[in-house]
């Protein structure tokens, strides 16, 4: 495609419905993709409402186990593959293009597909819950043979499913790059690109990687359903550990692709309300290209328990503990940006705030689980949950309202209500806290993972997860609010709201015209 | 109004020191009554300690910040945003902190995998949703089940304190002696762990996996299934009794008898009443997770045993003891031949046969389940009458 | 045709993804396997019996094998060991048997997976004559004794005193049995 190959310029959107169906604009794909992930994250959440429901106190009480089972697979798989990705998909449409001065992303028309995808992939999704035998109920990780043979039947669909979001994220992956590589303005260096673009740049890099492999591991589950392949059936010469390799080998450089671009998005917010540039934006860089590259090679510290060699458990010991280096790198690095600035604490701030310091609490327990002999101690507990709840939460999501939070009045042109967002932010925080910390110590304490009920020495603290949990839950539909009035008006906004923002989205008008850099601005 | 909010700070301070409430409400590892879950604990403990301090650090820089350098306090912003050698140093002390962590972390896990020299060898076979230990050598060989009464998860009943934690037969070994576990698993894969022995270990079907303790003290320690391992895998716990040696080598004597005795009951004449008490435990024991305890089942993974054919057909119920003796293959009806003797096998049919309405009359002895063990055919009078009704 | 630089990304990003799906089944699966055989890893032994290399036994050191049967659901087989452990030198042959009946009324075909504990022994456990790795059919009511010929390698590590075969009885009866490997 060629610079000027969008000759019909400055013309406004089509009106109605079609308009969503056929939109090539990365503003409108991106919109698209932000309010689907929401949809996604407010079912997940209502999922994980239930999951705290039946938790609430000891003894069976809401469900039933086998329906308590599928609740925690489906929260994972929604939550994972339909809230936290689609809404970093949906922020880098929007912003990517307009951070580095490029008309629109690169492959417009397969941006659109890999949108319309979604909706599909997550009705057969859901639709599995409906079926005879029920949805998938092996835990989102679908570990065989409980996946394999002794699996619902409603597993083939499940499949089906994740080859179509996989198919949707490498589509978003590859226009990513194509834009990033190709589209950017005169000037725009690689190491001049905003760290969010560098981030997802990484990230798009790790989902071309690593989606294959995921549905490589479902097609083998569906070939041992099917097609009489024994993949990871022993009694055909197959080996469920295999299951496991192959599924980490996706699944740990998955975390990171839930997690690099929110490093993108504090790493802009917190230099604007330091009003101080990024400290060591070079390694900020390097600091993600390793934690990247290490991701690939620490798989097996899922696997502590299955009986790796001694030296396989050393080797992935060891690389796991290094991680925290460069991820150690990042968040001082963020300290120091705010270390002798001038500090101001908007909606953004706060979350990222307590982004840094919720996620920093979080690598800790990953630094505590990376240690092989103590993790036989936390492995499939709640402390894992309580962990990765960490890291993802006040990580991931907590990432993503800032961003909210940071571009909305580019988005919409108007202010959103800054007291009702600070109050989103203080019950987010408090939910969040009073839901997940408590697991840290029901996990120490014995507290195995995914089971609908527990002795009772687990309760006090379950209860008290459960209460948070809720508060965090209702907490959401106050950022719907929000969210909706500042679409429907509001105070105007400036083409730069904040202060101490830089930047190229900060250069065009609020709200972002329909196209913007038709013609690419010059970047000295 | 002021002295009482202080006496209630007091409290809530005084609470929250006291280790008397933190040791009920367990929130940390158990230190565990092994020399390893005591290394464990220790590496825990330690990297905790470690982590607390790196947070005080970064959180306090990061807090002096946000107090001092706001700008409603007049804070000028600074320029400065790179220095190689801050960026150095705050590469490298992580660095030498994480050796400082690999090298216990390694020492320990060089202890976790040498389970060789042990004294005594049990066999852990996980599957769905129970454990079965054996004994190797000593001729011992039991499974262990839930044994918290389905009316205490329902909540009919008050639960007691080891509710979800408490087994039909216990593991019991001695202390002072290295016991090594050989885990696998019989279907999916399960993950036997006992927090106070600090062992973990996937339990995954065709392969054996090996793991050690060397109890120091006895006592009763309880665990779970680590790994999901579908609907119930929230109620297998695990037993294990740890007991003096002298005490340990009585009760496999008496593990012994029961075989004999046993033995001695498939002889016995049963009456139906017998048979029906013994029965309806049994089921409620081993066949209610699935089939529920009215006997409706979860249909369609679950059939319903009320009104089926094979529970109330008199020429089914050869089959109906195949099914109980070796499994359906392909359905979630697993081989009950390891699990139950003649007895309880006998007793649980007939149970069955005469539960929930299905009223057939009939009796199964103990003997009928051994005849058909022998001859593959059930050679009771049922069949021999009906062909004479016929 | 000459590709703009736009699409040459484009090109290279799709050949990536589809390289990545092709690695995961032809490679990271060929790989693994390898990798469990050359390091013991599952624990899965050599399926191709051991030729008996005459060498010295070494009565230095005595090792004990025990032996493990499991049947995997849905196998009603009787199935055990001869014994449940012998006492060998390194390089001396020790035998037992497994004896296995089918009970039911069915043909059926059976499969034994072996599988040696501690992993690092696998290696040095040798069978010169044994039944895994083979599908076992079985009549109905067919009882059979099948023998078992191991050694221990004398360059088992000095570690290692006490090494456990662990077999899996899987019922294989219909199934077309195609091996990952070879796909």
């Amino acid at each position: 495609m060629s610079d000027h190959a969008i000759d019909h310029e400055h013309h406004g959107p089509a009106k109605g419905l079609m308009r969503w169906v056929l939109t090539t604009n990365h503003k409108d794909i991106g919109s698209m993709y932000m309010w689907f992930s929401f949809a996604m994250f407010l079912l997940g959440g209502s999922m994980a409402m239930v999951i705290r429901a039946e938790l609430f106190q000891p003894g069976l009480q809401i469900v039933k186990p086998e329906f308590f089972n599928q609740m925690t697979t489906m929260h994972g798989l929604i939550m994972v593959f339909g809230a936290v990705m689609p809404a970093f998909v949906g922020l880098a449409n929007w912003m990517i293009p307009m951070m580095i001065g490029a008309p629109d992303m690169a492959l417009p028309r397969m941006n659109n597909w890999s949108f319309w995808i979604l909706p599909f992939a997550f009705t057969l999704l859901i639709s599995t819950l409906f079926m005879e035998g029920g949805g998938p109920n092996f835990g989102w990780t679908f570990y065989a043979p409980l996946s394999t043979d002794y699996a619902p039947p409603s597993t083939t669909f499940f499949v089906l499913s994740i080859h179509m979001m996989g198919v949707s994220s490498i589509m978003g992956a590859i226009n990513v790059i194509a834009t990033i590589l190709n589209l950017r303005a005169p000037g725009m260096t690689l190491m001049k690109m905003p760290l969010f673009v560098w981030t997802w740049l990484i990230t798009a890099y790790l989902l071309i990687a690593v989606m294959p492999v995921l549905a490589g591991a479902v097609t083998m589950v569906l070939m041992d359903i099917h097609f009489g392949t024994s993949f990871f059936n022993a009694g055909g010469g197959g080996d469920p550990v295999l299951f496991q390799h192959v599924f980490w080998f996706f699944g740990h450089p998955e975390v990171y692709i839930m997690i690099l671009p929110a490093f993108g998005i504090i790493s802009a917010i917190i230099p604007t309300f330091s009003r101080k540039p990024l400290f060591g934006y070079t390694s900020m860089v390097y600091a993600v290209a390793s934690i990247a590259f290490l991701s690939f090679i620490v798989w097996a510290h899922h696997m502590f328990t299955v009986g790796i060699p001694l030296v396989g458990e050393v080797f992935f010991m060891y690389a796991t503990m290094l991680i925290a280096v460069p991820t150690g790198v990042k968040v001082f690095n963020w300290v120091a940006t705010m270390f002798k600035g001038s500090l101001t604490f908007e909606t953004p701030m706060l979350f990222s705030i307590a982004f840094v310091v919720l996620f920093t609490i979080g690598g800790f327990s990953g630094l505590m689980l990376s240690i092989a002999p103590a993790d036989f101690q936390y492995h499939d507990t709640y402390f894992v949950v309580a962990h990765f709840h960490y890291v993802l939460v006040p990580g991931a999501i907590f990432a993503i309202f800032a961003g909210v939070y940071y571009w909305l009045p580019k988005w919409t042109g108007h202010m959103y209500d800054t007291a009702l967002s600070k109050v989103h932010f203080w019950m987010s925080f408090i939910g969040m806290n009073l839901t997940f910390f408590p697991m840290h110590f029901v996990g120490l304490a014995g507290m195995p993972r995914r089971i609908p009920d527990y002795n009772l020495q687990f309760a006090d603290f379950n209860m008290v997860a459960s209460i948070g949990g809720f508060m965090f839950g209702a907490t959401q539909l106050l950022f719907l609010f929000i969210v909706i009035k500042c679409v429907k008006g509001g105070p105007k906004a400036e083409a730069s709201p904040w202060e101490g923002a830089h930047g190229l989205e900060w250069v065009v008008p609020s709200p972002a015209p329909y196209h913007t850099f038709t013609t690419p601005p010059e970047v000295k | 109004m002021r002295l009482q909010a202080r006496k209630y700070l007091t409290l809530i301070i005084g609470l929250l020191a006291s280790p008397a409430l933190w040791a009920e409400w367990a929130v940390n590892m158990p230190k565990g009554v092994t020399d390893l879950s005591h290394s464990i604990y220790n590496l825990h403990m330690t990297i905790f300690w470690i982590t607390v301090v790196i947070g005080i650090v970064v959180f306090g820089v990061m807090f002096w910040s946000v107090i001092f350098h706001r700008k409603s306090r007049g804070a000028k912003a600074s320029e400065f945003h790179e220095s190689t050698l801050v960026e150095i140093i705050w590469t490298t002390i992580p660095f030498v902190i994480l050796i400082g962590m690999a090298i216990p972390a390694t020492k320990t896990l060089i202890e976790v995998y040498d389970a060789d020299n042990a004294d005594i060898d049990i066999k852990i076979t996980g599957h769905q949703w129970k454990w079965q230990y054996e004994y190797l050598g000593e001729d011992v060989s039991f499974f262990s089940n839930l044994s918290t009464p389905r009316e205490q998860f329902t909540n009919q009943r008050p639960k007691n304190p080891n509710y979800l934690l408490e087994v039909d037969e216990p593991m019991v070994v001695p202390i002072g002696k290295k016991i090594r576990f050989l885990v696998t698993g019989a279907d999916v894969i399960h993950s036997w762990w006992v927090p106070e022995l600090a062992v973990k270990k996937d339990a995954i079907p065709g392969f054996i996996n090996e793991s050690w303790a060397k109890i120091n003290q006895p006592g009763v320690y309880r665990g779970q299934c680590a790994e999901l391992c579908g609907k119930n895998h929230g109620f297998m716990p695990i037993v294990v009794d740890a007991r003096p040696m002298d005490e340990y080598l009585a009760w496999l004597d008496e593990k012994r008898e029961e075989v004999e005795k046993v033995r001695e009951l498939t002889q016995k004449d049963w009456t139906m009443d017998e048979l029906m008490e013994r029965g309806e435990q049994v089921y409620n024991k081993v066949c209610s997770a699935c089939h529920q305890v009215n006997g409706q089942g979860l249909p369609p993974m679950f059939p319903a045993l009320k009104g089926a054919p094979v529970a109330v057909k008199r020429d089914q119920i050869g089959r109906h003891i195949e099914i109980l003796l070796y499994g359906i293959k392909g359905s979630a009806m697993q081989s009950f031949k390891e699990q139950l003797n003649e007895v309880d096998m006998a007793a649980v049919i007939t149970y069955e046969r005469n539960a929930w309405g299905n009223n057939t009359g009939e009796v199964i002895t103990p003997k009928d389940i051994l005849d058909y063990k022998n001859n593959d055919a059930y050679t009771g009078q049922y069949t021999q009458a009906e062909e004479g009704e016929q | 045709m000459a590709l703009s630089p736009a699409n040459k990304t484009i090109v290279k990003a799709t050949a990536t993804a589809v390289a990545m799906f092709a690695f995961v089944f032809w490679v990271m699966v060929p790989l693994y396997n390898v990798l469990c055989k050359v390091t013991g890893l599952n624990g899965k032994t050599d399926p191709v019996p051991y030729t008996a290399v005459p060498a010295a036994v070494d009565t230095s050191r005595t090792i004990t094998v025990q032996f493990l049967a499991t049947n995997n659901k849905g196998m009603n087989w009787d199935f055990k060991p001869s014994t449940y452990q012998i006492k060998i030198h390194p390089g001396e042959v020790g035998s037992l048997s497994f004896y296995v009946r089918n009970p039911g009324g069915k043909d059926m075909v059976g499969q034994a997976i072996p599988s040696v504990s501690p992993f690092q022994a696998t290696d040095y456990l040798h069978k010169t004559e044994c039944f895994c790795f083979t599908a076992q059919p079985l009549g109905a009511h067919e009882e059979k004794v099948m023998p078992l010929k191991i050694i221990v390698d004398q360059d088992l590590p000095k570690h290692i005193n006490k090494l456990t075969l662990s077999y899996t009885l899987f019922d294989i009866t219909g199934m077309d049995i195609k091996r990952t490997a070879g796909l």
